[in-house]
């Protein structure tokens, strides 16, 4: 069985060490997918698998057989680019760009969450299946992924504008 | 310094200040200030804003390279002494392993340039490298594996086992006290200063406070981790690097490797933050070295706890701040003294004093750094290096003064406004933190705050506001240089040594080019971070746009020069000089009288050229020597502070700044924000913790050194006054540190207006509001 990258299969490595974030970046050269921490404190190696965010750093490679990864490479169709990355562009959440791609990847995992109706350490009302995405709901669950420009006023006004939560 | 050396330097600057305003760099103001409709100040998306959202923009870790090899490091476990066995003898057998270098084994390396020793110099500290079998700090590397892969490299690295003959070490700041402190020395000068008897002053003064403040040792935690990737071709040396400084390194390294500045290539186009630490350290040095041995490409990036054992952070300082003022608020005197750690390797006094000489006036003033030997890694430059923590000092005793005084801190803030530079006497540039305080007061409400402490609550929360100033000079560093090419079809090409770590450089530079020379964007392209680029332009003390902008303004006039020179006698342009002419609507026009124009296009054209090459240096950067030239900012900070818990969480956070005129209004505005978001770091949660019996960093982890997250921050509003500083290049003074200044300050201030408490330390984590 091979790993699911981006649409096409991939072969797990051999060295069953080797993490999902290292097989992406070193051996399929995907090095839009970032290592900030390699310890999960950072974020910016998150990727989604069937759509869930994870941190792909305390990831091994060969326990994603059969999934399903994207990662930054995957989210543009055709050199379209998807509606958050253009509004990241245009509300300037970014300044250096390396956590970048995790924050995306991870407000298009977030924004899953909210549809599901996912409670946050946040949410007033557990049993609700409709979260609203308040500004206090992005912040708590986007606050996985550090970024030390310095971006957040941008990144969540990005995500506000795309990410409609669970007001479906 | 010799004697006659210093002497000369002294009436240099003397006469530098004495000189006329037209004979200086921006005596007459540059001319796109004038320029009021333009390009400039747009609020411009980031012209590489599609590269970075798609993940292509890349880095130095992200270079593949065939054949390449990776390396690991294992750092010391004591501070001092030698090691006195090392067994590398499994590692070697390992799966994979190409190399264990240690000390035995590296090549011989000439000494490291420490920085500001020399011109290029860029080096954290000057020890030597793997050289032998001495041990300076704890965390020290003393070995490297390179491997086929990583992970086998990270395996090999664990076999490894020293034993050490350890020595008597420094490593806590009161010993270190305990046996004397030496006068700090910044950029060649004591950072000691006395106008009038400061000491009695306060003694006589009717209202007056003094205290001590304390703050740690903090680590810049870019979230790009420090990497190279370098390869060497014979004795060529070609790096893909993080770095903020890629002219300086060329020449460091090759200093180190007795090779010619020429035959190192350091290329770093995008970096993923820097603050200052992406300097020259030990990995550079280590992977070079590894591959020189090998012969193969190495990849060595650092692991997050490999950044905090071998990249320096900000240490540590112990301030005293007294201010003597009259009943009217005015500053008798201003003392601010006090100790910063220092390793007995480099030389980084954290200045604490800047922000003192130069934003109040007071009748008399003493400041002081000293330095306290530490057997450390060496301490280093991080953002706003002095003002950062300056301020906090600074700016936290004149609220103590206001509520002594039953005067509003703004107020007596604006009671004590110099007219000119309060210790040097020269005239200020541009000053307009009067119209940034009045601004940010109104828009934040600030009137509306009632001055007892503790007197608003909401639920269990205690709610209280602070203000602060914040305060950075004006830097412009000598070797700024850049090539401009025009092109036959009217595009232009910049090319300079700069460095984008997400100031946006080439998006505002771009905007400023092309306003320059009368081109629409597109037809500007803005090159950088590449050490064979014209320039020495290292990205520190919040100077690139100056140098850069100081730079293409030089190189445009030679430019024009050349330009006028091949224009026909048929040209609109025929006779006139490059004094009389402009960049307008893709070509040249007469100052005053656009009919004379002719396109870029069509003279190159008539001159049957391709292309037109130029390159220019930027005149030496007297312009600081002649006038006063400083940022400010005004900081409002609303907090709740939790009765029960004691956690503090900020409100609402507002920054007012007067930093000339503004390039790009978004990524203006984010910079601010950026440097407002770690001076939130600074207030309430970052802290280096350090042993202080051995000497070794405890939290070398983002779990454990805690930085704002998203839900830390709330939405910080900013405003400019946008006026330009008519001696800056373009009006502009740089942003990249101001915004971290002053806020922790503003910070503590709203702490104790919210809950009476004063919190002279930081950071203000809620054990210490309990």
């Amino acid at each position: 069985m091979s790993i699911i990258v981006n649409g096409s299969p991939v072969q797990a490595p051999e060295d069953s060490r080797v993490s999902l974030l290292d097989l992406l970046r070193e051996r399929l050269h995907l090095s839009g997918v970032k290592k900030g921490c390699n310890q999960g404190a950072c974020g910016a190696c998150t990727v989604l698998v069937d759509g869930e965010r994870i941190l792909s750093c305390l990831a091994l490679a060969v326990q994603y057989e059969g999934r399903s990864i994207t990662s930054i490479e995957g989210l543009s169709r055709e050199g379209e680019l998807h509606a958050l990355q253009r509004a990241f562009i245009e509300h300037d959440g970014f300044q250096c760009g390396y956590c970048t791609p995790g924050q995306i990847c991870s407000a298009i995992g977030m924004s899953a969450e909210l549809d599901r109706g996912v409670p946050s350490y946040v949410t007033a009302d557990l049993a609700s299946e409709h979260i609203q995405a308040s500004r206090d709901e992005l912040t708590e669950r986007m606050s996985g992924n550090l970024c030390r420009c310095g971006a957040y006023n941008g990144i969540v006004e990005a995500i506000q504008e795309t990410c409609t939560g669970g007001a479906r | 310094m010799s004697v006659i050396k210093s002497a000369a330097q002294a009436l240099m600057k003397k006469a530098v200040e004495h000189a006329p305003d037209a004979w200086l760099p921006g005596g007459e103001a540059d001319p796109l200030i004038a320029r009021r409709h333009g390009l400039i100040g747009a609020p411009l998306s980031r012209l590489d804003g599609p590269l970075k959202v798609q993940g292509k923009a890349p880095y130095a870790a992200d270079f593949p390279m065939p054949g390449l090899a990776y390396a690991a490091l294992v750092y010391s476990t004591i501070p001092k002494g030698r090691i006195t066995s090392l067994d590398t003898a499994s590692a070697e057998a390992a799966s994979g392993v190409i190399l264990v270098m240690t000390y035995r084994n590296a090549p011989r390396l000439n000494p490291t340039p420490l920085f500001m020793t020399k011109g290029k110099a860029v080096g954290g500290d000057d020890l030597p490298v793997m050289q032998d079998d001495r041990i300076h700090w704890n965390g020290e590397p003393i070995a490297l594996v390179l491997a086929e892969t990583q992970e086998q490299a990270d395996y090999a690295k664990s076999l490894i086992r020293a034993t050490y003959e350890a020595e008597s070490a420094v490593t806590s700041f009161a010993a270190a006290k305990a046996h004397g402190t030496k006068p700090g020395v910044f950029h060649g000068e004591p950072l000691k200063l006395e106008i009038g008897d400061a000491e009695a002053a306060l003694c006589a003064a009717p209202h007056k406070v003094d205290a001590i403040y304390r703050t740690p040792r903090h680590n810049h935690n870019p979230i790009e981790l420090h990497g190279v990737t370098l390869a060497w071709t014979g004795e060529e040396l070609s790096i893909h690097d993080a770095s903020q400084a890629v002219a300086h390194m060329a020449w460091s390294i090759a200093e180190i490797f007795g090779i010619k500045e020429e035959q190192v290539h350091v290329t770093s186009p995008f970096v993923g933050g820097g603050f200052g630490s992406k300097t020259l350290w030990r990995h550079h040095i280590l992977a070079a070295a590894a591959s020189k041995l090998t012969g193969r490409p190495v990849r060595l990036v650092l692991s997050r706890e490999g950044v905090y054992r071998t990249v320096g952070g900000r240490t540590c300082t112990e301030q005293r701040v007294a201010i003597g003022a009259q009943a009217d608020g005015r500053f008798d005197a201003l003392i601010h003294t006090g100790t910063v750690a220092m390793s007995p390797h480099n030389n980084m006094p954290e200045p604490f004093i800047l922000p003192a000489r130069s934003a109040y006036a007071a009748r008399s003033f003493k400041l002081d750094v000293e330095t306290a030997t530490i057997d450390m890694l060496a301490n280093t430059f991080m953002r706003a290096p002095g003002e950062s923590v300056g301020t906090f000092g600074l700016e936290s005793a004149i609220d103590e003064l206001a509520y002594e005084l039953g005067m509003d801190p703004v107020e007596l803030r604006l009671r004590n406004e110099p007219e000119r530079d309060p210790t040097t006497g020269l005239p200020f540039s541009a000053r307009h933190i009067v119209e940034a305080y009045r601004a940010g007061a109104e828009r934040f409400g600030w009137n509306r705050r009632s001055p007892q402490p503790g007197s608003q609550r909401d639920g269990e929360w205690w709610v209280g506001v602070g203000c602060a100033t914040a305060t950075y000079p004006y830097y412009r560093m000598p070797g700024g240089a850049a090539r401009l090419t025009l092109r036959k079809d009217g595009h232009v090409t910049v090319e300079i040594a700069a460095h984008e770590m997400g100031m946006g450089t080439a998006t505002a530079q771009t905007q400023v080019t092309a306003e320059r020379l009368g081109l629409p964007l597109e037809q500007v392209h803005f090159l950088h971070g590449d050490s064979r680029f014209p320039g020495l332009v290292l990205a520190g003390g919040s100077q690139q746009s100056a140098s850069i902008g100081s730079s293409v303004r030089a190189a445009e006039r030679e430019l024009v020069k050349e330009l006028l020179k091949l224009v026909s006698s048929e040209s609109p342009l025929h006779g006139l000089h490059a004094d009389e002419v402009e960049g307008r609507e893709r070509g040249l026009c007469k100052i005053g009288d656009p009919a004379r124009r002719e396109s870029y296009v069509s003279i190159l054209a008539h001159a049957g050229r391709e292309e037109l090459k130029i390159e220019a240096s930027a005149p030496p950067p007297l312009e600081t020597q002649h006038w006063s030239m400083h940022s400010h900012g005004a900081l409002f900070c609303e907090i709740r502070v939790n009765a029960i818990t004691g956690e503090p969480r900020v409100g609402r956070f507002l920054g007012s700044f007067d930093c000339g005129r503004i390039l790009n209004a978004k990524t203006a505005a984010s910079q601010l924000r950026g440097g407002i978001i770690m001076g939130l770091g600074l207030a309430l949660m970052e802290e280096t913790q350090f042993d202080e019996r051995n000497g070794r960093i405890m939290n070398p982890s983002l779990a454990e050194y805690h930085v704002p997250v998203h839900q830390d921050v709330p939405e910080i509003e900013i405003l400019y006054t946008d006026i330009p500083d008519p001696r800056a290049p373009a009006g502009a003074r740089g942003l990249g540190e101001i915004g971290i200044t002053g806020v922790g300050a503003a910070v503590a201030n709203a702490v104790y207006h919210a809950t009476g408490r004063r919190i002279r330390d930081l950071p203000i984590t809620l054990d210490k509001l309990l």
